[in-house]
């Protein structure tokens, strides 16, 4: 981890207005602070639409704040940060490309020459364990195969940031449970840091050093539990370790209340509504 | 010991592997033969069918014409050649008239399309002129190019063209506008910046919806060429069937008919080979449903 005080992602005072399809100005985020340090692991749990995503299009600049500032690399974000890479909730390759030109994409948007990407690529596909798949196109892969490429495409770009809006949630449990090991080796070997939103609290607390648990909308930052489970960690056992049981135990009853805000809302919105 | 043969003569009455690969391979193959068996057979009936009721003067043979009259003429228009010249001439010319209209269209429609659904503020605007040319019936605008572009090669192209144009355009646009945003923001994030975006995600993402409209549109680029000819040409089947038409000569239009339903068959024939070629990476299931 580096010692260099700068930290990699800053969203400070941020609030985030929207108008909707009907006209109406919405709050999704109001004064959220968060910072994350290289080479940081940090999760984002909250209740359901509370606004998890909106921190992560903030920081690719996707999204433009409406009050407060956003910061990349200690610079305000104007553009895609060039150091930064995402893996998304759904499906991303692209469908009309075989999984070997889908890891190359990044390297020859950024100019590399396709010799170089192409060698670059065996070898990600190599440390993503998907040798000998490189000429099949990504409707003829299974699920948990197809998020891999995902990971190679993204790792490809050596990015230093690295955010993930709930990338595992549409797997089964046993295959979610193997992509995080495979995370965590991907993510020691890399130094980037990592902002993982995801509504599953286990996922959360597996993978991170510090999990931020929002409140329902609009979101801010109702606590913030560092984890303290030492690395190297198998995700797959850590789940019968003492501490994470506790741990997952006094986050669930911070989280427990936002949950059941969020619910009782939506609940009344939709009783209105009809 | 009892067990194991139990096992063993379970195991004997459920057909290995190579018996039901071989009873589905079968299988298919008695489809694909049914399938034929019954195309054939309701050509030669439709065919039959009508040959029988001219010959029985349920219908009369001067406005229907028969099958065997009509394959004769197509006989002598290939060996002889036709009243006006040979048959391949005046086919070159359609087919130059529909090839340069089609091609012409297609890529000023796909071009359009590209524009206009990467630009929200150029669709606003324009949207409403689109809509406006798109309602005029493209064939009355034969008597006009003919006036502005001659009787030539000109006037035909460029009603083929307008037909070509707004098919294609209003799918690529539509295809443009259904561009998954994930996949948009994830050639973004993964480094690709305007030109490269389009070409890379956009373009293939409108791919499906564009082969879709150019397999319809080369059938409008025939009927413009052929309309432009019978409003006014001196070359093309659409002058065969005008003249057939001055003459009462029903057997002379239904053959220029059999060529034209030839050729376009041909040109669907080498389109699904392109399609198929570049749309290797689509599951075949979709496939399938697509091309039925």
């Amino acid at each position: 981890m580096s010692q260099r005080a700068q930290p990699a992602i800053e969203l400070i005072n941020v609030t985030r207005r929207f108008v909707s399809p009907d006209g109406k100005s919405m709050t999704a985020m109001k004064d959220f602070n968060m910072t994350v340090m290289p080479g940081e692991f940090v999760a984002v749990v909250g209740p359901t639409g509370c606004g998890k995503s909106t921190t992560l299009n903030l920081v690719t600049g996707l999204v433009k704040p409406s009050a407060g500032q956003v910061r990349v690399m200690g610079n305000p974000v104007q553009d895609i940060h060039p150091s930064i890479g995402f893996a998304f909730q759904t499906d991303a390759l692209f469908p009309w490309k075989s999984v070997i030109d889908n890891v190359m994409a990044g390297p020859l948007y950024r100019g590399i020459g396709t010799e170089k990407a192409r060698d670059m690529a065996h070898k990600w596909l190599g440390r993503v364990n998907l040798s000998g798949h490189e000429e099949k196109y990504p409707h003829q892969l299974s699920g948990g195969m197809r998020k891999r490429v995902s990971l190679a495409q993204t790792f490809i770009n050596e990015p230093k940031i690295l955010l993930m809006d709930e990338p595992f949630s549409a797997l089964d449990v046993q295959t979610r449970v193997l992509m995080h090991d495979e995370l965590l080796q991907l993510w020691a070997d890399s130094g980037a840091c990592v902002v993982f939103v995801t509504h599953d609290l286990e996922e959360a607390i597996a993978l991170a050093d510090k999990v931020y648990v929002l409140t329902s909308s609009p979101a801010t930052v109702k606590s913030v539990y560092p984890v303290d489970i030492p690395r190297p960690r198998v995700a797959s056992e850590i789940r019968f370790d003492e501490r994470f049981l506790k741990i997952s135990k006094t986050i669930w009853e911070d989280l427990r209340t936002e949950v059941l805000r969020g619910a009782s809302r939506d609940e009344a919105r939709v009783t209105e509504a009809a | 010991m009892s067990n194991m043969q139990i096992t063993q003569a379970a195991l004997s009455s459920v057909p290995t592997d190579a018996e039901v690969e071989a009873a589905a391979a079968s299988a298919k193959k008695r489809h694909v033969q049914l399938v034929y068996f019954w195309r054939i057979a309701i050509l030669v009936l439709l065919l039959g069918g009508w040959e029988f009721a001219a010959r029985m003067q349920w219908i009369d043979e001067f406005f229907f014409s028969k099958p065997t009259d009509i394959a004769a003429r197509l006989w002598t228009w290939i060996t002889e050649g036709t009243s006006e010249g040979p048959l391949w001439y005046h086919l070159w010319v359609t087919m130059e008239e529909a090839l340069l209209g089609f091609f012409t269209g297609s890529i000023a429609g796909v071009i359009a399309g590209i524009a206009l659904g990467r630009d929200r503020m150029l669709a606003d605007i324009f949207s409403v002129y689109i809509k406006v040319f798109n309602s005029v019936p493209r064939v009355v605008l034969a008597p006009i190019f003919i006036m502005l572009f001659g009787l030539g090669l000109a006037s035909k192209v460029a009603l083929a063209f307008v037909m070509v144009f707004f098919v294609v355009f209003s799918n690529a646009f539509q295809g443009v506008r259904e561009a998954d945003r994930n996949l948009l923001a994830n050639a973004r994030i993964l480094g690709a910046r305007g030109w490269q975006l389009t070409r890379t995600v956009v373009v293939p993402s409108a791919m499906s919806w564009i082969f879709a409209s150019l397999h319809v549109s080369f059938g409008f680029a025939i009927v413009g060429a052929i309309v432009g000819e019978f409003v006014g040409a001196r070359h093309g089947i659409g002058l065969l069937i005008n003249i057939a038409k001055g003459t009462f000569d029903a057997g002379g239009m239904y053959a220029a008919i059999v060529v034209i339903m030839v050729v376009a068959l041909v040109a669907e024939y080498v389109m699904t080979l392109i399609e198929d070629r570049l749309a290797r990476w689509r599951p075949p299931a979709l496939h399938d449903i697509e091309n039925s």
